[in-house]
């Protein structure tokens, strides 16, 4: 596999993280050990990738203000601004 | 947001294997063609690759047909660049219709940005794919525990391994290429679970003629998990995933042929990556929402109802590759290829006059040779859908509290309390009572599974022999029940403000029909009702900034 060759940095509320160029922001967080960035809306449990392809839903980010945002289909920019989504209290993806 | 723009020939929907040789075809034969894919590059989930893997280059060798993936590449460019083809990335198309003599496509462009996108062409191929297929089980929704397609996707598309230690789960030959592409990227793959017996294989005389071409590409992958000392457990399952905030360990079990656990043989294995998927679940809203009419595949998903050329049972309206029986990338090719021959047949018959000017039919002599590959292929994948079937047993791995519907998070005593105590017969009326299939999704990951559970509901309360094709009484849910949890008026949640745009004369499609139509909840504090009033200078005030920042995605 070859190495992408640029790096530059985003954040997830607020916290930077590395990012390699032409990876998608689901990527770039789980590079960065993350595996969970929502909370879903009923028992407030964490969700991360599942199916990875922008079926699922599970995988959303707020993205520079735009909400529900797929983050496995979207390739990570730099300085983007990255929001996890859900939690008490919290709006879940659908809203 | 009327399509304005004169109408393609061609549209295609999907840019993997058999968008890819659907479009190309087309395209030589003289039509204008549109392709619209999920996806930022060209390849399907097939040929996911990274943005640099360079257009010549070896990068793409761990990719299997690579090699006709850039040839394939290489003629779309050419098209592209002599304005043949259109290829527009990243468009979630979320509705087709036929109106009049052409059809009609909404998409949101762009997953970042979500600009709509409308156009009309004289066909469309829905070449949508098909995603993995899941049974919930205890602890699925743990973080690390994803599809199997999801982890080749980060690696292939990404190149980030989602683990270290890893379990690869479900059933099928698909499980051998998860694993491959894993230990490539160093993961520590420690054990590959499959509850069927692969080696019923030989047993089936159709399957193993087209079966010799994938000896190499099997041995290939034999070789390289002996050498890394993977546990292959055929008759096993994981039947659970444990850890509090992540994926800790799974519990690995021996099942019988129905696949239920043999008392004391669950063992727990160390993992931080589960990867599951039991085949693949056809993705077909589209052609189902544009009245397409449908039939049950040799692996029991719903899948469009075609001619061998790809002619769905609407006009103009065409079907090629996953979205027509899931049977893999050789297959999807072929097919594919006689859909744009079909295309390009139907145009011309339509315009004869225009039709002289363009170009030569495809040879009579190529089109036999395509569809008796493709009746072989369609016998191979037969008999792999019937080895690596699902089995009824896996419902005894559910506890009360697991969770069916991921979205909903509704738990799986909920579905059985619609099932026992409130009498529903079926998977509609399942979704209605208990919700399963209404969320953002829309029941592509849990639709499967909730109609197996409906079907053999059923089957227990029935008499053996009694229910219909469409209502079926056996273990194995029916049209009826797999159609409940697939129908998406709207192809993919679309943000209210693009719906507003469709105000006269009539919205293209709302949840007014129907509640049960597969539209998700609409947001709290949207009403789907008020799309369908929204007049278009509401929509078209430009300054609404606020709307744009609320950004609901509608039904």
């Amino acid at each position: 596999m070859s190495e992408p060759s640029a790096r530059f940095a985003v954040t997830l509320d607020g916290e930077e993280v590395m990012v390699s160029s032409g990876q998608t922001i689901a990527a770039a967080l789980i590079a960065s050990g993350r595996t969970a960035w929502r909370t879903t809306r009923v028992d407030q449990r964490p969700r991360g990738v599942f199916c990875g392809i922008g079926v699922c839903f599970d995988c959303l980010v707020t993205l520079n203000g735009q909400r529900s945002v797929r983050a496995c289909l979207v390739t990570a920019a730099p300085g983007d601004d990255i929001r996890s989504e859900g939690g008490p209290g919290g709006a879940d993806g659908a809203d | 947001m009327a399509p304005t723009e004169h109408p393609v020939d061609l549209a295609v929907i999907g840019a993997g294997p058999a968008g890819l040789a659907a479009s190309v075809t087309a395209a030589d034969a003289g039509l204008s063609v549109l392709l619209l894919d999920m996806a930022e590059r060209i390849g399907g989930q097939y040929w996911r690759h990274l943005a640099d893997e360079a257009e010549e280059d070896g990068a793409g060798s761990h990719h299997h047909g690579w090699a006709r993936f850039v040839k394939l590449r290489a003629r779309i460019n050419a098209h592209v660049r002599g304005g043949r083809i259109i290829h527009r990335a990243s468009q979630t198309v979320w509705s087709l219709e036929r109106a009049g003599s052409v059809c009609v496509v909404h998409a949101i462009g762009g997953e970042r940005v979500r600009l709509p996108y409308s156009a009309r062409a004289r066909a469309v191929i829905v070449a949508t794919g098909a995603h993995d297929r899941q049974l919930p089980f205890p602890g699925w929704t743990l973080p690390g525990v994803m599809a199997g397609g999801g982890a080749q996707s980060l690696l292939k598309g990404s190149g980030v391994a989602p683990g270290r230690r890893a379990v690869v789960a479900g059933t099928g030959p698909f499980l051998l290429p998860v694993a491959d592409t894993l230990l490539a990227a160093g993961v520590d793959v420690v054990e590959i679970v499959e509850p069927n017996a692969p080696w019923r294989m030989l047993g089936r005389p159709g399957a193993t003629v087209a079966g010799v071409g994938k000896l190499p590409e099997a041995v290939g992958y034999g070789t390289r998990l002996r050498r890394h000392h993977v546990t292959v457990s055929t008759g096993h399952a994981v039947i659970a995933a444990h850890g509090r905030e992540r994926l800790r360990s799974v519990i690995v079990a021996r099942v019988d042929a129905a696949w239920r656990v043999v008392p004391g043989s669950e063992r727990e294995v160390a993992c931080d990556l589960l990867t599951v998927g039991y085949g693949f679940t056809p993705q077909i809203e589209l052609a189902l929402a544009a009245g397409c009419a449908t039939a049950v595949g040799s692996d029991g998903s719903l899948v469009v109802g075609t001619d061998p050329a790809g002619r769905t049972s609407v006009s103009g309206i065409y079907a090629a590759g996953e979205t027509t029986g899931v049977g893999g990338a050789d297959l999807a090719l072929i097919e594919g290829e006689l859909c744009g021959a079909a295309v390009i047949e139907d145009l011309r018959r339509g315009a004869r006059g225009a039709a002289n000017r363009r170009g030569r039919r495809a040879p009579r002599a190529r089109r036999r040779l395509l569809e008796a590959r493709r009746r072989s292929l369609l016998a191979f994948a037969a008999g792999v859908n019937g080895v690596f079937s699902i089995q009824p047993g896996w419902e005894e791995w559910l506890e009360a509290e697991t969770i069916i519907c991921r979205c909903e998070e509704v738990p799986y005593a909920r579905v059985r309390g619609a099932l026992d105590d409130l009498g529903s017969g079926d998977a509609r009326t399942v979704k209605l009572l208990a919700r399963p299939g209404m969320g953002l999704c829309q029941g592509r990951i849990c639709g499967a599974a909730v109609a197996r559970l409906a079907a053999s509901r059923r089957a227990a309360a029935a008499p053996a022999g009694g229910g219909s094709a469409e209502l079926a009484v056996g273990p194995d849910p029916g049209q009826e029940d797999l159609i409940a949890l697939s129908r998406r008026p709207l192809g993919s949640p679309v943000p209210l403000r693009h719906l507003a745009a469709f105000a006269t004369p009539t919205p293209p499609a709302t949840n007014r029909g129907r509640p049960d139509d597969g539209a998700p909840n609409p947001a709290p504090g949207t009403d789907a009702g008020t799309v369908a009033g929204t007049d278009d200078r509401a929509a078209d005030r430009a300054d609404n900034r606020a709307a744009d920042r609320a950004d609901n995605r509608a039904v």
